[in-house]
């Protein structure tokens, strides 16, 4: 890989400014895309800036009605947390099935969602339970978030410090993956919320995660697998790529939904 | 059977070292002074280069130098040699373009290899690398084999209709006339999808010059250091082999794509021996997907007569194979002299007739890959086989038991060339029938149908030839080696033994197995054995591992060596005994003077070897030194029977395969513990390549499958445990009675798979199911199979 | 730009100046001439490379040296005590759990932190846990084997 400054910084105000004095410079948590990324010589940033020293973004607390889980926690320690566990299983669930045991191990949420990887399951999550992301600058509805193909609403030296998510009364999160890479060829993300059912769709859509109205509106009325088993979702917006046609893809997403909806109870 | 002898499951003497992370690959060696090389690499699958400035390159931090194509060649550095040649039809020969070890005015697929930037680091080294200008003239490329015989752009100039060769083997007038007879046809067009071998160690080679004594040096990851050594000493670089020393250290995997000799070898000991520094290259996984020889990929019809009971009168194959972008080492005999020559299988088929047309393409080149030729011709008999039971109503098992060769029939000619020496292909179907609990599969079908899910079973019952080769035998069909194998036994004076070997280990636990036939021969203690291997510079020669041929003909060669060594140390026991040598027995590590009390050890007999104070030295040498050539009279003929039991979600398409279990026959069972292994493993690659593997290109010849990320490689949780038991019968013409167990996992097992999908998926109107069988294609041939019934 | 990193690895303290940009398995291999951690893919996937950073299974090859600053790294050169196998270690010889011993490194630091997560796992977690370390040689079917045995073993059992 091509060198670069690196900063390991104490604080996200100390990140900020680091950020801003480089020519071209990077954050980096886990570091399970940026590195192998950067080894792969697809991004040369001159500066590299580290979190893993920012203590104050882990952890995770939960209170009456959310699960708040600092940017740098690992999917490790998410899917590991019998708090996160109790509160909203689903979320425990879906870490869990993030990369393997040594990427759970280094990777974080903030990370992920930082990335918006059209493939990786945490958008899906924060889409389907209706999150907030928490950043330096202020708090964004998931829905306003992640905005494209690994585009979000972050602005230039913004940084993400927590995701909230609210307690569901019911959720579950389904993945297929995809057979080579393991990341989501279809997740869906399945959820009764206190301001209705949500259904978040990752790794099919050409655009990043979304979310399927038809479903989310047959589920308001019951919420039981049958009641989606003959909505499928339009091939023309979906993924075909080696791994899957768009129109496998479509047929995953209603299985994948009814199952979570299953799964859900 | 003693503890550590033939037949014991003696645990391995390397992996001591491999568990402690004392190993010693090619990459973890650094020589003193070592500078580090990089290739560039063509990112176009067709091009002729106009041009290469590598001024801005040479002048980057910590270049040392950069060399192209047009400085090999003004060195008078040759091309990559073909090591056989395939005569077409016509019996004309093949066509074998040149190779170049860099490219000088065109490249032929992703990765060809264009110029080398060799600096202080590799980081730098790369980085320079991306300073070279080359201009290139994009070309058409040629992927589809179809499309390359039916004219278009050229591969090679020298190669008309990008046809390598046009090869046939059997009487095709005597198949044509059984055709006519036929009461049943069954037909099949088959592709073995093309896979990348995947040595989880990356090819890696440095190159050492000693200036004082003017030997070069290199150490290489490869299957056959021997082989190396003459095809790049003596038909690229002009080094005398004496002075040339090549060294394979511990190999991380080969699975075939450590055999063949390879560009970057040769780049880097030309250039340690130009910048007077060691010069160092390892790949990267990206590299190996682009430069490693690929395996399998032919396309295939074929078809077979029946008489009215279901008894194969005929088969009739046409096969068009990839050969790539260039003639690898082995490359032209895998769809030929070892693929035809199998189709005769475990059955008494009376004729056969196939022919064979290799084709290039820009492709990475293709050759033999774990199995090489006998798992394509194994897939398409058996899926043949399964398709010929359909067509006659018969059973899978019954349609097999009707045409297999008996037990009493060997030695057996078929009339595709070969002679198998021995097997029992019915007793070992029935074997695997009763490990698979056959009788009680109806219930499991019903079972999952009950969960919406489809149960199906698929069977194979292959047979192989390995034991790679009476040197007469191939020499008559191309081969411009000989291959046969070497060994050497050195007994020290304190009775230890070294032996010297030109098989070579990467995973086979050699060091174990051939101890344990010093063992059992000489009653020696285990510990006191060392088996060397991969050092051209240690062992009198060799021709290397592949082909499941290391204890059929390496072992062998051993066996002849330790009995040279019991027939010297007799000669001494009866001189230092005063006895004739013909009254003694030699047994258990003692030798006797039959008949009496009379007893040396074979420590004290070595020792008196080297301290010879009484010997008659006109008849009787010193020492206890001893050398065998070993060239087999015949293949070795491992068969076996393979079921695989699926279970699929028609929702999804995914399988899960319930059960697998694998009787073969090896053979006489040295280490059944390592045989055990080499089949789990063979099984695994063969259920990868009909589930998971395929390499995949773009329509302009990039490969889409060129990482981890988009290859699908077998996982622990994409398998099963196996059933894998031996059903013996021995080789008859070896002393050990050994056949080979490195290949027959993968032979056997994907026709299996297949056949179990399609066995499953039967009742929804799939008839067939291309390799890999991923779960889009058979949500997809279900939608396709309903959609059909529905119509009707 | 250079930077001056110290951790300890195996129990012992080391330091080096490396660049940004050097990996931790770079540092371990090149640096410290540790050569039991093996590189076997560049996309983070092969798990040849597997080492412990603070008690848990991470992948040295994406991760970089100076993020190790002051980290408490073990190799598979750290385990045996002197010629006395770890038990997982034995454990994989025991039950032929290797065969070119490339990816054996880090399959074996991958499976000790199983264990430690979870001390009896099924067949199922074994291979679900599995999913970052590729195998070529052994279809996994003994690696299994190996790690239940070595479980049992690392239990007391």
């Amino acid at each position: 890989m091509y060198d670069f400054n690196y900063h390991r910084v104490g604080s996200t105000d100390e990140a900020a400014e680091k950020l801003k004095a480089a020519e071209d410079a990077t954050l980096v948590a886990g570091g399970m895309t940026l590195i192998p990324t950067l080894k792969q010589r697809l991004a040369s940033p001159s500066d590299v800036v580290d979190l893993s020293g920012v203590s104050d973004l882990v952890g995770i607390t939960v209170d009456g009605s959310s699960v708040t889980i600092g940017a740098m926690t690992t999917h490790g320690a998410v899917t590991g947390s019998s708090d996160v566990r109790g509160a909203i299983p689903a979320l425990a669930d879906l870490a869990g099935e993030i990369g393997d045991a040594q990427v759970r191990h280094r990777g974080t949420i903030g990370g992920s969602v930082a990335n918006n990887d059209p493939a990786a399951d945490y958008p899906a999550a924060c889409i389907g339970l209706g999150a907030t992301i928490v950043t330096t600058a202020r708090e964004i509805a998931a829905d306003d978030f992640f905005t494209g193909l690994f585009d979000t609403a972050l602005d230039e030296g913004e940084i993400i410090t927590a995701i909230r998510f609210p307690k569901p009364k019911r959720a579950a999160y389904m993945k297929f993956p995809n057979p080579a890479s393991r990341y989501a060829l279809v997740g869906v993300f399945v959820a009764e919320t206190n301001d209705g059912v949500r259904v978040a769709v990752t790794g099919a859509g050409d655009d990043g995660v979304f979310r399927v109205a038809e479903m989310e509106s047959a589920l308001a009325k019951n919420f039981a697998p049958d009641a989606i088993a003959d909505i499928t979702v339009p091939d023309g917006g979906l993924n075909s790529d080696i791994h899957a046609s768009a129109e496998y893809r479509a047929h995953l997403i209603t299985v994948m939904a009814k199952r979570a909806v299953a799964a859900a109870g | 059977m003693t503890a550590t002898g033939i037949g014991a499951a003696v645990k391995r003497v390397e992996d001591f070292r491999f568990l402690t992370g004392r190993g010693n690959y090619t990459d973890d060696i650094d020589r003193p002074g070592q500078a580090y090389a990089w290739i560039l690499r063509s990112p176009h699958a067709h091009a002729q280069i106009m041009k290469i400035d590598t001024a801005k390159a040479a002048a980057a931090p910590g270049v040392i130098a950069v060399f192209t194509g047009k400085d090999l060649q003004a060195d008078g550095i040759g091309g990559l040699p073909c090591g056989w040649q395939v005569n077409n039809k016509d019996d004309s020969p093949m066509a074998e373009p040149a190779h170049p070890a860099l490219a000088t005015d065109k490249v032929r697929h992703v990765g060809d290899q264009v110029a080398v930037v060799i600096a202080e680091s590799k980081d730098e080294a790369r980085v320079a690398a991306e300073l070279i200008a080359v201009d290139y003239t994009p070309l058409p490329a040629v992927l589809d084999m179809n499309a390359a015989i039916a004219g278009g752009a050229l591969v090679h100039e020298d190669a008309p209709d990008n046809t390598c060769y046009d090869w046939h083997i059997g009487d095709a007038a005597a198949v044509d006339d059984a055709f006519k007879q036929a009461a049943h046809v069954a037909q099949i067009d088959i592709v073995n999808n093309r896979l990348v071998p995947n040595a989880i160690e990356p090819r890696a080679a440095i190159g050492d010059f000693d200036t004082a004594t003017g030997e070069y040096t290199l150490y290489t990851t490869s299957q056959n250091p021997h082989v190396i050594r003459l095809l790049m000493g003596a038909f690229v670089l002009n080094i005398p082999e004496h002075k040339l020393r090549v060294i394979a250290p511990d190999v991380g995997g080969g699975f075939g794509s450590k055999i063949y000799h390879y560009a970057e070898e040769a780049i880097v000991t030309w250039a340690a021996g130009k910048l007077r520094r060691p010069v160092k290259w390892t790949a990267e996984r990206s590299e190996s997907f682009m430069t490693d020889c690929h395996g399998r990929d032919h396309a295939t019809h074929a078809e077979m007569a029946m008489d009215k009971n279901g008894k194969f009168l005929a088969l009739r194959v046409a096969t068009k194979a990839n050969m790539g972008a260039y003639l690898s080492t082995f490359a032209p005999c895998v769809p030929t002299y070892l693929y035809a020559t199998l189709l005769a299988g475990v059955y008494t088929t009376p004729q056969i007739y196939c022919e064979v047309r290799a084709v290039f393409t820009n492709t990475v080149p293709v050759d033999a890959y774990r199995g090489a030729g006998r798992p394509e011709a194994s897939y398409l008999l058996e899926r043949l086989v399964d398709r010929a039971a359909r067509e006659t109503g018969l059973s899978q098992v019954e349609i097999r038991e009707r045409n297999f060769i008996a037990a009493d029939a060997f030695p057996y000619q078929t009339p595709v060339a070969l002679e198998y020496d021995s097997g029992d292909y019915g007793a070992t179907l029935d074997q695997a029938l009763t490990a698979i609990a056959y009788d009680k599969f109806e219930a499991r079908k019903k079972k999952s149908a009950k969960t919406g899910k489809r149960r199906g079973i698929g069977f194979s019952t292959y047979i192989e030839a390995c034991g790679i080769a009476p040197s007469a035998v191939v020499g008559s069909l191309g081969a411009r080696a000989g291959l046969f194998e070497s060994a050497e036994v050195r007994v020290h004076p304190t009775g230890s033994v070294t032996v010297f070997t030109g098989s070579h280990s990467h995973g086979q636990g050699h060091e174990t197995t051939f101890a344990q036939l010093i063992s059992d021969t000489l009653g020696v203690p285990f510990e006191g054995i060392d088996i060397v291997h991969g050092d051209t510079g240690r062992i009198a020669y060799g021709m290397g591992t592949y082909g499941s041929r290391s204890l059929a003909v390496g072992g062998e060669a051993i066996m002849r060596a330790t009995n040279r060594i019991v027939d010297k140390a007799r000669k001494i026991a009866a001189h230092m005994l005063e006895a004739s040598e013909e009254d003694i027995e030699f047994k258990d590590g003692t030798f006797t003077v039959s008949g009496t009390d009379k007893a040396l050890s074979f420590g004290e007999v070595a020792l008196s070897a080297y301290v010879p104070h009484n010997f008659p030295h006109e008849t009787l040498e010193p020492g206890l030194n001893e050398t065998a050539f070993y060239d087999p009279a015949n293949f070795t003929y491992p068969g076996g029977c393979h079921i695989c039991e699926v279970e699929i979600d028609p929702d999804t398409g995914e399988i899960e395969i319930a059960d697998f279990v694998a009787v073969d026959d090896v053979g006489r069972v040295v280490n059944p513990m390592i045989v055990e292994g080499q089949v789990h493993g063979g099984v695994a690659q063969g259920i990868g390549q009909a589930l998971l593997e395929g390499c995949v290109y773009d329509g302009t010849g990039q490969l889409l499958t060129g990482s981890y990320m988009d290859y699908t490689m077998p996982r622990a949780d994409n398998l099963p445990a196996f059933k894998v038991s031996t059903n013996t019968t021995l080789c008859a013409h070896n002393s050990l009675g050994v056949k080979g167990c490195g290949e027959v996992g993968a032979i056997g097992s994907p026709p299996a798979v297949i056949n179990a999908i399609v066995d499953a998926l039967w009742d929804d109107g799939v008839r067939d199911i291309s390799m890999p069988a991923t779960p889009e294609k058979i949500w997809q041939a279900i939608q396709a199979g309903q959609r059909a019934a529905a119509a009707e | 730009m250079s930077y001056a990193v110290s951790m300890t690895v195996n129990g012992k303290s080391v330091s080096g100046d490396v660049e940004g940009r050097t990996l931790l398995v770079q540092f371990l291999r090149e640096h410290l001439r540790m050569t039991g951690t093996h590189v076997g893919c560049d996309t983070s996937q092969c798990g040849a490379c597997v080492v412990h950073v603070n008690g848990t299974s991470v992948k040295s090859c994406t991760m970089l040296a100076v993020q190790a600053e002051g980290a408490d790294v073990t190799t598979i050169e750290g385990l045996a005590n002197g010629d006395e196998l770890h038990p997982m270690q034995a454990a994989f010889r025991e039950h032929h759990g290797l065969q070119c011993g490339f990816c054996t490194p880090g399959m074996v630091m991958s499976a000790i932190d199983l264990v430690n997560e979870n001390p009896d796992p099924t067949e199922t977690e074994i291979r679900e846990w599995l999913e970052g370390n590729l195998c070529r040689c052994t279809g996994y079917h003994n690696i299994v084997k190996s790690i239940e045995a070595g479980a049992k073993a690392m239990r007391g059992g």
